[in-house]
């Protein structure tokens, strides 16, 4: 009964979604202001039958109902209750519910903070939210339904990949998606804007908060995605340039580019079709990102052959949003006012610059992507590029953006002078050339100029805020007491920049690290990094639905107990599959880490990693972010409030 | 400086990002594409030093533990039914490696005709086949979706070996 209580609401959420298109957006071509009042409660009713819609699955889920193919396809009885909750989302069909039910959220979340929008923008904002989310519940129902039932019900599930029976993949799709519909605000925005036909600097204060907040769980999504790789799978990496972590990569190197230029038009009305163009681009992106992949088409054009209805079906609907918005975009764009003048050397310039830098650094990613399965569709090449390709065309183009990245908030809006700017951030280039060189020197160069460069953003926005408060120059104690003056704005840039630099640095040392791989028994004590790695006891061990084989390693330097660490195997019954757990022991700036393998004749095999630098790639990802919701805590973003135009412009 | 001079100077600024990235692109895919080749293609065309992706079906029993230089590595011989090529690894081999099943591995020929992998790739189950040595399959005529069958499962890919052996 409640799966099809489910079924029925995922159906009905689909109709709400088609008038929550319709009927807005010709009511805001009418004038009509009871068609355009309709958006908010269409909007709240499709969130709550996509909210019954998700609970269902859950529910049968949650209760084992076998008979809903998808969960006879996904969990099993013996599966711990927590991931029979959060396997509901962790498969293609419960994904895409997810995907769904934020994009309602989204379109909620408009019609409550939305007040102060003119009511034909906000009506078009909300039904161009609901044409987006129509498609993809057409799809759901139509295609990839989550609570079809399954007859004769099975006694039992198939079982979940262990590999996803993770707390840390728990929580990262949910917030992912947040950072990828997210950006489907953005773009609502923008395509009303179009069909409007006007924007202003009050569009750029109304879309940037949207996009600084997709942005930040955008961040925290990769990270997390990123981390989860590092100890889960076991191979000591980071990231590995696979498809899917491009397909996050790329909408977060444009969203980027969209949080900058949204500044310039809020500040100064200019880069305004530019700012339209990188809001569909960016949601473009996140949403052939999430589909692309989670369809398999990514991986393998030969994926269409098993499922051509599906493959048509995404690629018909990514077709007519991306399609769609880009051609309303050529139609209209040129309608648009002209926006300020600015001088090349100017903040709008730097911008302008950093906008560059991050678009090409997603071209390039972009083409490696795409090229491999494009070139076996056309030629029938079989080719992959791997981390050296990227490595190769991404590393150029990072160096001057962080170049650029401490230049740029120094400079004047308008027009600007070099020397002024360059001449406050002397004394941070000499710290930056001290590190780099002195890293360079003493391991290797291209370290070397990575610590430079995280020396020179850290640093550099050490020095922003020190500028700011007048540090040296006033006495301590007032400019202990500007430092409560500076407006959110400018601590959250100096913050994510900073935070960049710290994932930087991470980056950097993480080359240096070191690992071993080795075959040996109990007993036996391996030196890697200065550390002696103790092989004390192999021991056999209960899980709730896996049975795990455990080594226990002491890790001890000149004597002293650093860490007992405790890396296993895991072996599934369910379905004879084994995985990795990885024991990690951290100490901020390094991790030890350590991993279990294959064993034969008594000896077992271990490898042995020193990571150094590892935990700072995740934890400038986290203060990055910490800079996004900084900045969205500056009053002149916060939407509803008056609409002041400038006021208190110099601490911009 | 003059509107126009300003629009000409930003589109300037934008066709060298893009130009730029482009070319960056060019440059790298000259070096760094890694064909991928089942043992036949290996031993037809495989230079040494040359990266490549070999992908096969680990022939069961042949995994084993070996010393070299100090450190612990896994050897196994991959095969498309036609050749077979030594793979060293070194390192932990992905928990879904099977003897028998598909796998993918990147790395180089050495001097002796071996293969000294840098990385193993292992992602199936029992019904999923990585498109790669699927396409090894399908290149090697075991099967052909134009017939619109499905993939053979893993578990017989074993005995489709040995029926290719029988074969040859």
């Amino acid at each position: 009964m409640i799966p099809e209580l489910g079924h029925y609401a995922l159906a009905l959420a689909a109709v709400i979604a088609f008038t929550q298109c319709f009927l807005p957006i010709w009511g805001a071509y009418r004038r009509d202001a009871r068609l355009m009042g309709a958006a908010g409660p269409l909007a709240v009713a499709q969130l709550l039958a996509l909210a019954v819609s998700c609970f269902a699955l859950v529910y049968s889920s949650v209760v084992s109902d076998f008979s809903v193919t998808n969960v006879y396809e996904n969990s099993a009885s013996t599966k711990p209750l927590v991931y029979k909750i959060t396997g509901a989302w962790g498969n293609h069909e419960g994904s895409i519910l997810l995907w769904a039910l934020i994009l309602a959220l989204c379109g909620v979340a408009v019609t409550l903070r939305g007040g102060g929008l003119p009511s034909s923008l906000r009506a078009r904002v909300i039904g161009v939210l609901g044409g987006t989310s129509a498609g993809f519940l057409l799809y759901a129902v139509l295609l990839s339904n989550p609570l079809l039932r399954t007859w004769p019900a099975p006694a039992e599930g198939q079982g979940m990949n262990p590999l996803l029976q993770d707390p840390g993949l728990a929580v990262h799709p949910p917030i992912l998606y947040l950072g990828y519909v997210g950006f489907a605000v953005p773009f609502a925005f923008a395509v009303a804007a179009l069909l409007e036909g006007r924007i202003d600097a009050a569009w750029g204060r109304w879309v940037r908060p949207w996009a600084l907040l997709s942005w930040c769980f955008l961040t925290c999504g990769i990270a997390l995605g990123s981390w989860w790789a590092y100890y889960e799978l076991g191979w000591g990496g980071y990231w590995f340039w696979d498809p899917v972590e491009n397909a996050s990569l790329l909408p977060w190197l444009t969203g980027t580019a969209l949080v900058h230029s949204a500044i310039v038009v809020e500040k100064r009305e200019a880069l305004k079709i530019w700012t339209v163009l990188l809001a569909i681009g960016t949601f473009s992106l996140s949403l052939s990102g999430t589909f692309l992949v989670r369809s398999g088409i990514l991986n393998s054009v030969h994926s269409f052959a098993n499922d051509p209805d599906r493959g048509v079906f995404i690629l018909g609907l990514l077709a007519i949003v991306i399609g769609g918005s880009l051609v309303l975009f050529a139609w209209r764009a040129p309608k648009l006012a002209e926006g300020g003048l600015f001088a090349p050397l100017s903040r709008e310039g730097a911008l302008v610059l950093n906008n560059l830098f991050l678009v090409s650094i997603a071209t390039v990613v972009l083409i490696g992507t795409m090229y491999p399965p494009f070139a076996d569709l056309l030629f029938g090449a079989k080719i992959s590029v791997g981390a050296p390709f990227f490595q190769a065309t991404v590393l150029p183009l990072v160096v001057p953006l962080i170049a650029a990245m401490t230049i740029g908030p120094v400079l004047a809006w308008k027009r600007a002078q070099l020397g002024p700017a360059l001449l406050r951030l002397w004394w941070v280039a000499l710290i930056a050339l001290a590190v780099g060189s002195f890293a360079a020197v003493g391991w290797k160069l291209l370290p070397g100029i990575a610590f430079g460069g995280a020396a020179w953003l850290i640093v550099g926005s050490l020095a922003e805020i020190a500028e700011r408060i007048r540090l040296f120059r006033l006495p301590f104690g007032q400019s202990l007491a500007r430092l409560g003056g500076i407006s959110p704005a400018v601590w959250g840039s100096a913050v994510a920049h900073a935070g960049f630099g710290v994932t930087v640095a991470g980056i950097a040392a993480m080359s240096l690290a070191t690992s071993v791989v080795v075959s040996v028994p109990v007993g036996s004590v391996q030196h890697v990094a200065g550390y002696d790695w103790k092989l004390v006891s192999l021991e056999t061990l209960p899980g709730p639905n896996y049975i795990s084989r455990e080594a226990t390693i002491d890790v001890t330097r000149d004597g002293k107990l650093i860490a007992v660490m405790r890396p296993a195997r895991h072996s599934f019954t369910s379905q004879q599959q084994t995985t990795t757990d990885t024991a990690i022991h951290t100490m901020i700036y390094a991790d030890l880490y350590a991993v279990l393998g294959d064993e034969s004749g008594g000896d077992a095999v271990l490898r042995l990693h020193y990571n150094s630098g590892a935990p700072l790639i995740w934890l400038g990802g986290l203060i990055m972010a910490l800079g996004g919701v900084a900045s969205l805590l500056d009053r002149r973003l916060r939407v509803g409030a008056p609409a002041r135009r400038r006021t208190v412009t110099a601490t911009a | 400086m003059k509107r126009k001079y300003r629009r000409l100077w930003l589109v300037g600024l934008c066709l060298t990002g893009l130009g730029s990235a482009v070319g960056l692109s060019l440059l790298a895919f000259r070096q760094n594409v890694i064909f991928f080749v089942t043992p036949s293609g290996l031993v037809q065309q495989g230079t040494p030093g040359q990266v490549f992706r070999l992908g096969g079906l680990v022939q069961s029993g042949t995994l084993k533990r070996a010393d070299q230089d100090g450190s612990s590595v896994a050897q196994f011989q991959v095969t498309d039914g036609v050749k077979t090529v030594e793979v060293t690894y070194r390192g932990i081999l992905p928990d879904l490696f099977r003897e028998g099943q598909g796998v993918v591995a990147l790395g180089s020929l050495d001097e002796h005709g071996g293969f000294q992998a840098s990385e193993v790739l292992a992602k199936h189950d029992e019904n999923y086949m990585p498109p790669d040595v699927e396409a090894a399959l399908k290149k090697l005529g075991y099967w052909n979706p134009a017939t619109g069958q499905k993939p053979p499962p893993a578990s017989t890919w074993n005995a489709l070996l040995a029926k290719s052996k029988g074969n040859s």
